[in-house]
């Protein structure tokens, strides 16, 4: 009951895991190292960067915060599973038009969170944007583009265009 | 870095997190875990066991009872973002819940690890100071509630102990006298205040009673100015009353001085928001966890 | 709709139809990226790959007596225990000195630590675990005796006789010194009718590259071969180093780079817990994995900027600057970095300062000296902030001195637009800049006139906002005059190699490397455009010593103008040779073909007449039906070095609108400008992207970045929550402008962009917060960063 390895059984990208884990990995650290989902990435391990959100749940968490063995009987979502179920294929796409990330590393993170904002519907302004991004770090845009990525979907899905 | 090793236990329910927290005496509690996770893995604590408590559903209510809201201490911040119940009654909760981190961490963290926690740049434990509430906590011996002025003991510290749970935060409703004050410094969005102050009053004709200032970021704990609360409550310059009721300590984001004459700006803005009657909010609009 | 408006390339010899220069097309490698598909080296994992962790010193100096690592040893998986004199055995230490700059000394620094720890964060021993958790459960079983020493950790005292000389071998802590003069300095001083003179603080910080710095080295002793996985800018260079000191001949060694998170020249560098790692691989013949985690990162990534220069203006009252002078010191870490030196930066200032405008007399002193704390280096650039922030802030204060508009006092001093080439009273040479059009330009775009007449309208309402601008140049493509004259195997020239596929597809592979910019965009639009194929058909791949052509990789924004141009040669070549295939296919004159979209045309009529999958058909799979004698060749490769300028300069000029809130010092920036002169634009997305992304590092250093020590050397603030980087709530839109003056010395005309937005930003940032507190008295500002605290003390509060 009390111990440090422990079976856990959960559902990743649609996808059931069983895995015994050590009490001490973190969530992002099982996705990348267990499961090769590399596509959440630890920038900081205290929960400060973002880039190692994923969804629990449905909910964005920080994956340096969050223990593998707490997600026993859950969900979890990273940017490779929501990629392929198309949920977010016009805010890759708007990304890439707007070449709103360049080295890539915040990007997943950075898209798990915007489309947490999209979710709500409405067209948010651009201090809102700002605001809710606020804890995902990106070094080399400097945000602009992103918050244009973000700004041109929330209006397009606003008017129903793709 | 990674944390030491740990253990790692599930509470069934509360009596079950009451008797492991009670056999095994290096063990923490872990609730959103958004703060004690990071203390792990900077390593700058190494507990034995780990009590995971997230599935004690019990603890993750809001209820009204009477003139009191109780808030259990497993509501998630996000949660408490969208409650009506918060919004209608506890307002000043309302107003801080925005400034605590950023989504992610919010959909996690909860009332009681804040309160728990007691991080002295924090917001909760300075909202629930300046409300007067009381905190519900349960251990082996039974129940017992801590009125908050007695609560925040010292830096990270708090009423607390060995084998004690913080089961829920008790708030006084808001009335249709009361006033509410919430305004923070911070260099960026969402980061911990370089001073920050919550403060309820009651209307009292064209003046002010009861009034409770909570500064946080300017000590070991959110800290009551009650010279500054008296001055407000005569109609008097509470700002210069200030400079006896707070001697913060400088750390690497501002120096003693500055956080003195910012909790000083804080104050002249929080007393023009005391003096304007208020409207109760209505809980912000946010997503609903997919299915 | 199109999101950026493409520049006309206005080149006539690259004027083709079809061409992609000047083109804001989408980069290729964005769909693995957005998908979370990349391989980040920190994602590399081998068969029986093992971690390393470092016990670090706690202390800023202390000499290392003894390290017992018995109890280590024995930890639950690990592999090996192993100290600073057992790895000396496999790898040499280096030294960071370049014989260019003259009396530049530093002593040899090992890569885990074997006599003294120098700084707080330097490696004492190395722990190699089957996870990085269980190598840092051994590191601390690790017992290791200090002997604290007294630290050296003030610039100002470094040469005082009484401070400890940090290397006794040394003599003293001086690591380098320049002078320089030129002009009559004294006279024009003399000459001016006001001389204002200020001390400068720029704030030591670092980069927090999102991805850590991150190595798998792999050395496999059946093969004999080294293979190292890196995130570093200049695989060629590393190759050489890894070899040089780990005794090995460069052809055993591979240097892989894949995607990078990051690196802004913070991964230029050699560090020793990399060389460490592996070192240690040969050592135990297996994979080993390093990924320094933030906290590590914070007191071992280089840090930079670490400045305080006195400077002098002198201005006559119709606004001539009469003279500039400034006195530099810059502390470093206990070594210059190896191998590009802890001098450079400190050389860049002196080369730099005053460089936009044409007063002729300038002396400079430059001293750099060891600290006991964490090493610093070139960080994106390199110098610049510096030198530009004490060159725009010094004019501003001149001008508010006497009286005159910050614009108008850099209309009648900056270099006249028709006054090139010419030479900067410093030594640097400049081709073409356009100073006066840029700031024609910024004006215009910002609508100056109507944010002073707002400035003005809410100053009479208490509300403080300032503006303020930089004008900057900035030292792109460099020759070997950066390093390669210096002795350092980093190599000035690059090259890039194209191929015709067999089925009409190319390939490329180039010797710069891609961190996020667009490296391989630039490529792939120089290399379409040349050879006449659509951006869709072309594959670049960069980041492999074993299978691209020798070059220097991505720094000092050479990878569009250097990179860029092999490409393009590569690519005429490559066309020409698939013409004269073409033409002996058809039986047609080459001359009278052409390629467009793919397939070979007629040059006049655009007739088309063979497809590239048809050429590489016939030439791979039917050369019997090609003429007697006739060999097809449908590769080439062309490499590039810039040879009549020493340095591609570009110029612009920014600005910033900010508010200050006179009761918290709180500043919030309400817009920025910048407009760039980059010679021949590529891709004006990527260029803005780089512009916009170089202003908020700027930024950040303006406003909120440092790293903070106390007098024992200990890092106070080396942690995400308490080092402040800039986040998007808090930092304004980016409007980016162009003009363009292409260099003569390569054939695109392209110079690189990716530092300007870093040079420039935080010098007009302070100019901004100044011309916002002037009219209430305020001291004037300028140590950066403009914390709460600085702007309440200039203003009286605190």
């Amino acid at each position: 009951m009390t111990e440090r390895f422990h079976n856990i059984a959960l559902v990743v990208n649609g996808e059931p895991v069983r895995e015994r884990v050590d009490a001490r990995k973190s969530l992002v650290d099982f996705l990348r190292d267990d499961l090769g989902l590399t596509g959440s990435h630890v920038g900081c391990e205290h929960g400060v960067c973002g880039a190692c959100t994923v969804r629990l749940d449905g909910m964005i968490v920080r994956g340096c915060l969050t223990l593998a063995v707490q997600c026993d009987g859950a969900r979890v979502d990273t940017i490779e599973g929501v990629s392929d179920t198309g949920e977010i294929a016009d805010l890759q796409a708007a990304f890439q038009t707007r070449n709103a990330l360049q080295c890539g590393f915040c990007t997943p993170g950075m898209l798990l969170t915007a489309q947490m904002l999209l979710a709500r519907g409405g067209v948010p302004s651009r201090e809102e944007i700002r605001e809710h991004l606020s804890g995902n770090y990106c070094r080399c845009t400097g945000y602009h583009a992103i918050v244009d990525a973000v700004e041109a979907v929330a209006r397009a899905r606003a008017e129903g265009r793709p | 870095m990674k944390p030491a090793p740990f253990g790692y236990a599930k509470a069934k329910s509360l009596d079950h997190a009451i008797a492991l927290l009670a056999e095994h005496a290096d063990s923490r509690l872990l609730a959103g875990g958004q703060s004690l996770m990071a203390t792990l893995n900077m390593r700058l604590s190494a507990p034995a066991l780990l009590i995971d408590i997230n599935a004690l559903d019990d603890l993750g209510r809001i209820s009204l009872a009477g003139d009191t809201l109780e808030i259990g201490a497993l509501v998630r911040h996000a949660e408490a973002e969208r409650s009506p119940e918060i919004a209608r009654h506890a307002p000043l909760i309302a107003l801080a819940l925005p400034h605590i981190a950023h989504p992610a961490i919010r959909n996690r963290g909860t009332i009681g690890g804040s309160i728990a926690f007691a991080d002295p740049a924090a917001e909760l434990p300075a909202c629930l100071l300046a409300l007067g509430g009381e905190v519900a906590i349960a251990n082996a011996t039974g129940t017992r509630r801590v009125p908050v002025d007695d609560f925040f003991k010292g830096l990270f510290e708090t009423a607390l102990g060995p084998g004690d749970i913080l089961t829920a935060i008790h708030l006084p409703v808001a009335r249709a006298d009361s006033r509410y004050g919430f305004a923070e410094l911070a260099r960026r969005h969402g980061d911990y205040a370089l001073v920050g102050l919550a403060a309820s009053a009651r209307a009292d004709g064209k003046g002010l009673k009861d009034v409770r200032l909570a500064f946080f970021g300017v000590d070991a704990t959110p800290v009551r100015a009650r010279g500054a609360e008296a001055a407000l409550e005569r109609g008097e310059d509470a700002v210069a009353a200030l400079g006896r009721d707070l001697k913060p300590d400088g750390d690497v984001q501002a120096s003693a001085a500055a956080k003195r004459h910012l909790a000083g700006v804080l104050l002249g803005r929080v007393a023009r928001q005391l003096a304007e009657p208020q409207q109760l909010g209505e809980p912000r609009q946010l997503a609903e966890p997919r299915p | 709709m199109k999101i950026v408006d493409d520049l006309p390339s206005g080149l006539s010899a690259l004027d083709r139809p079809n061409s992609y220069i000047g083109r804001a097309v989408p980069r290729p490698n964005l769909g693995r990226l957005t998908q979370g598909r990349g391989q980040y080296v920190s994602d590399v994992t081998l068969p029986r790959m093992a971690h390393v962790a470092f016990v670090r010193s706690p202390y800023a100096h202390a000499r290392i007596k003894a390290i017992d690592t018995a109890a280590a040893r024995q930890q639950e998986g690990v592999i090996a225990v192993v100290t600073g004199p057992e790895l000396a055995k496999v790898i040499t230490p280096w030294v960071g000195v370049l014989t260019h700059l003259k009396g530049i000394k530093s002593a040899p620094q090992h890569a885990i630590a074997i006599e003294r720890a120098c700084w707080q964060g330097e490696a004492v021993c190395a722990v190699v675990a089957k996870t990085r958790a269980e190598a840092e459960d051994a590191c601390e079983r690790v017992v290791v005796d200090y002997e604290e020493l007294t630290p050296v950790t003030d610039p100002e005292t470094a040469l005082d006789p009484a401070t400890p000389v940090i290397h006794a071998s040394l003599g003293d802590n001086l690591t380098f010194e320049r002078k320089h003069e030129a002009g009559a300095v004294d006279q024009g001083f003399a000459e001016a009718d006001e001389v204002v003179q200020a001390t400068f603080g720029f704030g030591r910080h670092t980069g927090v590259t999102n991805e850590p710095r991150a190595i798998v080295a792999d050395w496999n002793a059946g093969e004999q071969r080294l293979t190292v996985y890196q995130g570093t800018q200049a695989p060629h260079m590393m190759q050489n180093l890894f070899a040089k000191h780990l005794g090995l001949e460069e052809h055993q060694v591979r240097v892989l780079t894949k995607d990078v998170g990051g690196s802004f020249g913070i991964k230029v560098h050699t560090y020793a817990d990399e060389m460490a790692a592996v070192a240690l691989s040969k050592l135990l013949k297996r994979p080993i994995k390093f990924v320094a985690d933030r906290l590590e990162s914070f007191v071992t990534d280089i840090h930079a900027r670490d400045h305080r220069v006195h400077a002098k203006i002198g201005v006559k009252r119709d606004g001539t600057i009469t003279a500039f002078e400034i006195d530099d010191l810059t502390g470093i870490g206990p070594y210059s970095v190896y191998p590009r030196t802890s001098g450079i930066e400190a050389n860049q200032v002196v080369n730099l300062v005053g460089g936009p405008y044409r007063c002729p007399n300038y002396r400079a002193r430059a001293r750099v000296v060891f600290q006991n704390k964490n090493v610093m280096c070139q960080y994106r650039a390199v110098g610049h902030p510096i030198a530009t922030s004490v060159t725009e802030n010094l004019v501003e204060m001149a001008a508010a001195r006497i009286g005159m508009d910050p614009v108008e006092i850099r209309r009648r001093n900056l270099i006249p637009d028709d006054g090139y080439p010419c030479a900067a009273p410093s030594g640097i040479k400049f081709e073409k800049l356009s100073h006066h059009a840029a700031l024609d330009k910024i004006v215009k775009m910002m609508g100056y006139e109507g944010l002073r007449a707002e400035q003005a309208e809410l100053r009479r309402r208490g509300i403080f906002r300032g503006l303020g601008f930089a004008s900057f140049i900035e030292v792109t493509n460099p020759s070997a005059a950066f390093y390669g004259v210096g002795g350092a195997r980093i190599s000035a020239q690059d090259g890039a190699t194209v191929r015709l596929d067999a089925t009409g597809a190319i390939f490329c592979a180039s010797g710069v490397t891609e961190q996020g910019q667009g490296a391989e965009a630039v490529i792939a639009q120089c290399v379409a455009s040349a050879v006449g194929v659509p951006l869709d058909k072309v594959r670049v791949i960069t980041g492999d010593t074993d299978n691209v052509p020798y070059g220097g990789g991505t720094w000092a924004s050479r990878a569009a103008g250097i990179g860029g141009e092999a490409a393009w040669q590569a690519g005429k070549a490559l066309r020409q040779n698939v013409l004269a295939v073409a033409a002996s296919i058809l039986q047609a004159d080459a001359t009278a073909l052409d390629i467009r979209d793919g397939i070979v045309v007629d040059a006049d009529s655009g007739r088309e007449r063979l497809g590239l999958d048809e050429v590489a058909r016939i030439a791979y799979f039917r050369p019997d039906t090609l003429p007697p004698g006739f060999q097809a060749e449908l590769m080439a490769t062309r490499h590039y070095v810039p040879r009549a300028w020493p340095f591609a300069f570009t110029n612009g000029i920014q600005a910033s609108y900010l508010e200050v809130d006179t009761d918290t010092g709180f500043v919030t920036l309400l817009k920025h400008w910048c407009v760039e002169d980059c010679g021949t634009v590529i891709n004006p997305q990527l260029v803005d992207e780089q512009v916009r992304g170089g202003v908020v590092q700027g930024i950040g250093a303006a406003l909120l970045e440092h790293c903070v020590y106390d007098e024992r050397g200990q890092l106070l603030n080396g942690n995400m929550a308490d080092y402040l980087v800039p986040m998007a709530g808090e930092m304004p839109d980016i409007e980016v402008g162009h003009v363009v003056s292409p260099t003569a010395d390569s054939e695109l005309g392209a110079k690189g962009a990716g530092e300007a937005g870093t040079a420039g930003a935080p010098g007009c940032v302070v100019n901004a917060v100044n011309d916002a507190l002037r009219p209430l008295g305020a001291k004037t500002v300028l140590d950066i960063p403009l914390t709460p605290d600085r702007i309440l003390s200039a203003l009286g509060k605190v």
